[in-house]
């Protein structure tokens, strides 16, 4: 992977808002994560620091949660549901032909980084089951032919 | 044909707007309750009989009851919308739909404490549901609902939406302060409960989105009105998220005790295909199945205790005869493996043997003695672990086992 220098002029602007206002390490992580698509290690150090907690606090924190990356993601975001009630509705066929179509495990991001699919397990929506959320929209009633193809679609 | 009462309003056009929930008649029950005494309240509540419909059933009016009531003492209240129990989907579907009533709920509740703080939590994957409520907070500090002396009565209340970020654990009430003090959210000892010392050590009340729900109608419309619903012990109506093998999946709202059968055939449309039902998850994926021959079961608390299971969160996942049920059994064990906090062993590591041991019994590598580790498994887990998280991994896999055995059995010799 190529070491990028990241730039931390937003993040300083983060931090010193989250000083004033007093706002919580789950709300500065997730407000971080916005700016950089991912926690890198260098920002968590920054964070530690800026906002004098120990760095394994804010590790601890940033590992703790699912939300959390620490390493670089996808252009898209793929979260598909394989919750019990998508399971039995054949999530699970949807799974292995997404993950032949993208040639990655589960979990993991294409080398071209333009999709990361994620298994998660149960998104609220299992009237639609089977269901997915593509960067950020639920798309229910899946079949693996129409996931695939909403995946090929991906720009 | 049963009355809506808290899902009256979803599925009206503009259902989450302020407007729409007014002209229905919301925010009526407010003035009534700001016109009594929180004492008076609370012996409300009690009379109603309201349980808790975040998952363990407990009487609400009781629970209010053990929160302090000297003014003297800050106390909060917390809104769980951290609703992950797999097939539960009907306080996603309260808040998109009807976040006023969430919100009349909240400032009635908080009255009855004497909180003058008020704290959402709500899943981050839940996008829609953090855009509603963070318009129906504004729209009701705007009307006066929400701020500093509300409708003249003297009485205040803030309230403020706070993101999860992706822990089924930060559903449990003690996981979910420690997350909202932005800490990892590993469940606290109890004793002290939340009531004696929450939320930055302070009472603390913790209820589910459902349960906020149902007190603007106790108010409105009275105990009596409200413990006629149901059973004697399990009053009221409830939302049953139906899901799985059915033809019409969907939340149903209903009163406690209608029968599983009724629900599944005359509301949810029936088995898909016609197929007949192998196994029937009553109450959300850490429930215990029913067969069957348990379709009569009434879905209410006492009733499905009786029948070795749990009313849970109320969410009915149908599975259908041609199900292989070893490769669902592991897929829910994976669940509760990978969303152990990791903080006691019992449960850290016998979710993971469980879910590995599952794993290897359904792609047919399982071994002779795995059944009976299993099983031992299940008995080192369950009441073993500082939470109920363990209980919840263990108990359908242990019901599980019990019920399929010969499946299980057919996999060890080859995967189906
Ligand atoms: C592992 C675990 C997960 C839980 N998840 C939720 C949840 O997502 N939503 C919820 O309302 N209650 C959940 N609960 C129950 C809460 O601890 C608490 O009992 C509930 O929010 C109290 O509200 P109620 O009295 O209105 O039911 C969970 C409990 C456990 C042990
Ligand atoms: S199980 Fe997939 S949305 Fe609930």
């Amino acid at each position: 992977m190529i070491e990028e220098t990241l730039d931390f002029a937003p993040l300083d602007e983060l931090l010193d808002r989250a000083k004033a206002e007093k706002m919580g390490l789950i709300p500065v992580l997730q407000q971080t994560q916005e700016i950089y698509g991912y926690l890198p290690a260098e920002v968590l150090q920054r964070i530690a620091k800026r906002l004098s907690l120990s760095p394994s606090q804010v590790l601890g924190v940033a590992s703790f949660y699912a939300q959390f990356h620490r390493h670089p993601r996808g252009r898209h975001i793929i979260q598909q549901c394989d919750g019990t009630a998508c399971h039995v509705r054949g999530a699970k066929n949807i799974i292995t032909a997404v993950q032949d179509q993208l040639g990655i495990a589960a979990g993991h991001t294409t080398p071209d980084m333009k999709v990361t699919y994620e298994v998660v397990y149960c998104l609220g929506s299992c009237a639609l089951a089977p269901v997915a959320i593509i960067d950020g929209n639920v798309v229910g009633r899946l079949s693996d032919a129409r996931m695939t193809e909403l995946v090929n679609e991906l720009p | 044909m049963f009355e809506k009462v808290l899902l009256r309003n979803a599925g009206v056009p503009g259902s989450e707007r302020i407007d729409v929930y007014l002209s229905r008649g919301g925010y009526q029950a407010l003035p009534q309750a700001l016109a009594r005494t929180p004492a008076e309240l609370i012996d409300m509540v009690k009379r109603s009989g309201l349980r808790g419909r975040g998952g363990a059933g407990f009487p609400s009016g009781l629970k209010w009851g053990f929160m302090p009531t000297d003014p003297a003492i800050t106390k909060y209240v917390c809104v769980n919308t951290d609703e992950g129990e797999p097939g539960t989907f009907k306080d996603r579907q309260l808040v998109e739909q009807d976040p006023h009533q969430v919100i009349e709920g909240v400032i009635i509740t908080s009255y009855a404490v004497g909180a003058h703080r008020a704290f959402v939590y709500i899943r981050g994957e839940f996008f829609d549901g953090m855009k509603r409520w963070v318009k129906a907070i504004a729209d009701a500090y705007e009307r006066g609902y929400l701020g500093r002396d509300i409708l003249g009565s003297g009485y205040g209340l803030d309230l403020s939406v706070h993101r999860g970020a992706g822990a089924y654990i930060c559903g449990e009430e003690t996981a979910m302060i420690e997350s909202l003090e932005g800490k990892r959210g590993q469940p606290r000892k109890k004793p002290p409960f939340p009531a004696q010392a929450g939320l930055f050590g302070r009472p603390t009340l913790v209820h589910n989105v459902e349960t906020l729900c149902n007190v603007p109608h106790i108010v409105q419309r009275g105990p009596e009105w409200y413990a006629g619903i149901g059973t004697p012990k399990s009053t009221g109506p409830k939302i049953f998220c139906v899901s799985g093998h059915v033809n019409r999946p969907g939340n149903y709202e209903l009163p406690l005790g209608a029968p599983l059968r009724e629900i599944i055939f005359e509301h949810a449309g029936g088995v898909r295909g016609g197929r007949a039902i192998k196994a029937v998850i009553p109450g959300g994926s850490s429930t215990p199945m029913l067969t069957p021959d348990q379709l009569d079961t009434p879905m209410d608390f006492e009733s499905l205790a009786q029948a070795g299971s749990m009313l849970g969160t109320g969410a009915v996942i149908v599975i259908g005869e041609g199900t292989c049920m070893v490769d669902v059994t592991r897929r829910i064990a994976r669940f509760f493996a990978h969303e152990s906090c990791g903080y006691c062993a019992p449960c850290r590591v016998g979710t993971r043997r469980l879910a590995e041991t599952l794993e290897r019994v359904e792609t047919g590598q399982g071994r002779p003695g795995d059944l009976d580790l299993l099983a031992g498994l299940c008995e080192g887990i369950q009441g073993r672990t500082f939470c109920p998280l363990g209980d919840a991994a263990a108990a359908p896999v242990r019901r599980s086992l019990e019920l399929f055995r010969g499946e299980f059995e057919a996999h060890i010799r080859s995967a189906c």
